[in-house]
């Protein structure tokens, strides 16, 4: 629902920052509902490889999204670290696993910086901006993008 | 009043009415069978009445005629001018089932052509003007002023009618400031009409040590000039009805005084002896009090009250039954829901216990195993509220039968048995079109013609029972009939001609019957437009599988024949078997299991690249290996390590799935997996475990015919690539 950037300019915004790999991504804290430890995920048959599965959160079935994986970085490894981002996008509830969350940002949208013209499909795709924060480069992530909407499709 | 309230109020008005067209054909249905006790007939009366009621304040001009016609029927056989013999059971039956339809057509907003029951209304008018007595048509004016919402768009449009000249009285009872009315109001709206000049008539108030002040002293003459018909000026004073005194001259004529629509009214509900329709208007009206904007039922209910006692005794009992609230289904979903976690998180709690090893004896276990017990209960009365009686759906294929048998000329009677038996609503809902259609089948294929039946020694009216029982934590419901039975060699015939047989294949009776469920048979030789509309017996059974259910069938010629249904109580949960495929845990629906089987050296044969097939009492059967199916492993797992479960689709055909192991059978809460993910090719839902962990429960019949798809595409591509 929340998508990054869409209200005021100037106002302050909160951002849940987190490490996929060596980088780090950050969103819109309105989307995320929770974060929770990793616990092994059911696959499912015929899905695409970034989708881990399916776990059970409190009754309702979740799928679970490996953003490495998404990214095209890698497989992640799950260890005692890695953290499932639960976040709403319009009625979809989705985890995402990535492999720590590292903080919070309050930043504002104007500090925002358009992502830097490079070839790879994962900033094109996936990243709507980035953020300098303390030296380090933290890419703004667009939910709707991430989401198993081809498996929905495929259907 | 808003647009939403009027909705609101109309939604309720027709929620109502789908109890009382309820309750009217079940009366009915026992008056039918011979109960004419003044308390059935009367509460067959009210519904109809209660209907009429409402009908007219929503303005539903036809149902309102056609309520009232049948009304006034059912009067005459309360009053017993009428004697309610089987030709006018029948017809009222009919007038019940247009009724129905009439109530449809007006929620749904569509209009019904009057010509299409026009017969049917001349037929019921016909029982009453018998005796040669008139009808007052007016009073359907009248009655629906009875119930009023006050809603600001009953008045009707001006039109361009001439002027009138009204002159009214209005006198207000102390009743009508105590209920919180406001004559200024009235007498504004009045002016709205018109061009109005008011006067008020101060010389009835007293002195003021005499004065009562909660006494009503003032009276208005009104002279109106308006276009509006008198029945708008009329309109006007619905709200005080009853708690004034008012007098309506319109053009120097006299209008009906509130003491002579009492006297029609009471004369129309059959008990014009009360001769003091004064009392009649109070009673009602100290009852009614439209700003409460009560429900239609209680309204019309306390009305027949006043005129008719031995309506009071039935009320009453009426009232004691009638102890439910409506609820919204969301709201009891979501409570089914949290009581479905709430039994996962027991079981988690429990297996937690286990693996951290307390003594069996302690105290912990203990309080668990009560745990566990009011979980379950907890949710079998939450299952509970879903549930409902089949008695609407019953209803229903009572109307389906007299219809057929009317257009077919066979004489029917249906019987049924266990019309309170409850079962889940969705499972109600989703049983209707099914039911329809074997009903459909055993009137039209099943009952002979009066005259086969004279000549095979039956009576010339043939019997279909529909009955509904609990067994076995499922419903069971049976469609018998005693009829002619299935006949084995045409259905032989034609399944031989339509290709879906060999003619040399050998086949038990019961192998026959089946061939009925079997898509593209239809039996019917000339398709009739009673069952024949290219929808088979194979939709039924899909349908009833599609519930989790099952259906047999058993016939013997001459006697007639039995369709079985056997289907959940619930579609929240589902029998299952446990099995496990490359380390993870699955379910299949048990519905579609036939048989377990352990597969032994030689009964696996390959049939063409990757395609193998077993062997099971000289049939082969198609062997799907569910871990390669669904991607779990690459290489085919070794069949006399594993497990074959036969499985038999919606469709019939069977299928061995190759599984690991076997765990166990359980009861499994469904999940969806669409919410948040989408579907999936081959499995139906989710499901979570004791553990914690979500399982995947199967779609055998997805499942199966995804397996074709692929062995067809690999042959594809490997033409291609030869």
């Amino acid at each position: 629902m929340q998508e990054v950037g869409s209200s005021a300019n100037s106002a302050n915004r909160e951002f849940v920052a987190f490490r996929v790999g060596a980088q780090e991504f950050c969103i819109d804290i309105m989307g995320v509902r929770e974060i929770r430890g990793w616990t092994p995920a059911t696959p499912l048959p015929h899905a695409p490889a970034y989708v881990r599965g399916v776990i059970n959160l409190r009754g309702a079935v979740l799928p679970i999204v490996d953003l490495a994986m998404r990214f095209g970085i890698g497989l992640t490894e799950p260890t005692a670290r890695s953290v499932i981002i639960v976040v709403q996008v319009y009625q979809q509830v989705v985890g995402l696993l990535v492999d720590a969350v590292s903080d919070i940002l309050t930043t504002s949208e104007a500090s925002m910086q358009p992502t830097p013209d490079v070839a790879s499909d994962l900033a094109k795709t996936f990243v709507k901006g980035v953020y300098a924060v303390e030296g380090r480069m933290i890419s703004i992530v667009t939910l709707e993008s991430v989401l198993p909407i081809s498996a929905k499709a495929a259907a | 009043m808003t647009v939403d309230t009027m909705a609101a109020i109309r939604q309720t008005f027709f929620q109502e009415c789908e109890e009382q067209l309820s309750e009217m054909e079940l009366g009915l249905l026992s008056m039918d069978e011979g109960n004419t006790d003044s308390e059935t007939v009367n509460a067959v009366f009210r519904a109809v009445h209660s209907i009429k009621g409402g009908a007219g304040a929503f303005k539903l001009t036809a149902l309102v005629q056609f309520a009232h016609t049948f009304e006034t029927a059912l009067d005459y056989v309360r009053s017993g001018k009428l004697h309610p013999s089987a030709d006018v059971m029948k017809a009222m039956l009919r007038a019940a089932d247009v009724l129905a339809d009439l109530v449809a057509a007006s929620r749904d907003g569509k209009e019904i052509d009057e010509s299409s029951y026009a017969g049917v209304a001349a037929d019921v008018k016909a029982l009453t003007t018998v005796e040669g007595e008139e009808e007052v048509e007016e009073v359907i004016e009248f009655q629906p002023t009875v119930i009023d919402f006050g809603l600001p768009d009953m008045a009707p449009e001006p039109t361009a009618a001439p002027v009138h000249e009204y002159r009214v009285g209005f006198t207000p009872r102390p009743e009508l400031y105590l209920n919180g009315n406001e004559t200024v109001l009235i007498v504004r709206e009045l002016s709205r009409l018109g061009n109005a000049e008011v006067s008020c008539d101060a010389s009835a108030v007293p002195g003021l040590d005499t004065i009562d002040p909660n006494g009503a002293y003032l009276s208005w003459n009104i002279k109106l000039s308006s276009e509006a018909p008198i029945e708008a000026v009329r309109e006007v004073f619905e709200f005080v009805d009853g708690e004034a005194e008012i007098s309506i001259e319109a053009d120097g004529q006299s209008e009906v005084s509130d003491a002579a629509i009492a006297a029609l009214l009471a004369q129309a509900l059959g008990n014009a002896s009360a001769g003091e329709p004064e009392t009649a208007v109070t009673e009602t009206n100290s009852e009614d009090h439209p700003q409460s904007a009560p429900a239609p039922t209680e309204v019309i209910a306390s009305e027949t009250a006043a005129v008719s006692p031995q309506a009071t005794e039935a009320k009453a009992v009426a009232v004691q039954t009638q102890t439910t609230i409506r609820v919204e289904f969301d709201r009891v979903d979501r409570l089914i829901n949290l009581v479905g976690e709430l039994v996962i998180n027991q079981a988690m709690l429990s297996q937690r216990v286990i693996e951290a090893n307390f003594a069996g004896s302690s105290s912990v276990i203990i309080g668990l195993e009560e745990l566990e017990q009011l979980t379950r209960e907890i949710q079998e009365s939450v299952m509970a509220i879903r549930a409902q009686p089949v008695k609407p759906l019953f209803q229903r294929m009572s109307r389906i039968v007299r219809e057929l048998a009317d257009t077919t000329g066979k004489q029917v009677r249906l019987k049924t048995d266990g019309e309170a038996t409850e079962v889940d609503k969705t499972v109600v809902e989703r049983l209707a079109e099914p039911l329809t259609h074997m009903i459909r089948n055993a009137v039209d294929h099943g009952i002979e013609s009066p005259e086969e039946r004279i000549a095979a020694g039956k009576s010339p009216e043939g019997n279909v029972r529909l009955s509904a029982a609990h067994r076995s934590g499922r419903i069971v419901i049976e469609i018998s009939d005693d009829g002619a039975g299935i006949n084995r060699p045409k259905v032989r015939a034609s399944a031989i001609k339509k290709g879906l047989i060999s003619p040399d294949a050998q086949l038990s009776d019961s192998d026959i019957d089946n061939l009925l469920f079997l898509p593209g048979f239809s039996t019917a030789a000339t398709i009739s437009n009673i069952s024949g509309r290219g929808v088979g017996m194979d939709v039924v059974k899909r349908s009833i599988l599609a519930l989790g259910g099952r259906i047999s069938i058993s016939s013997r010629p001459g006697q007639g024949s039995t369709f079985s249904m056997s289907l959940p109580l619930t579609l929240a949960v589902l029998d299952g078997m446990a099995v496990s495929v490359a380390g993870q845990t699955l379910v299949v629906p048990l519905t579609a299991i036939v048989e377990t089987l352990k597969p032994k050296k030689g009964e696996i044969h390959g049939i063409g690249a990757d395609s193998r097939v077993m062997a099971i009492r000289n049939t082969f059967v198609p062997l799907i290996d569910v871990g390669t199916q669904m991607g779990f492993r690459d290489t085919p797992a070794d069949p006399e390590r594993s497990v074959a479960i036969l499985v038999e689709t919606g469709g019939g055909a069977r299928n061995a799935l190759l599984v690991d192991s076997i765990q166990d059978q359980r009861q499994v809460v469904i999940k969806s997996l669409e919410a948040n993910y989408g579907t999936v090719a081959g499995i139906a839902a989710a499901t979570i475990l004791g553990d914690g962990r979500v399982a995947l429960i199967l779609d055998v019949d997805a499942l199966v015919s995804g397996s074709l798809e692929e062995q067809i595409g690999g042959d594809v591509h490997y033409g291609t690539g030869g």
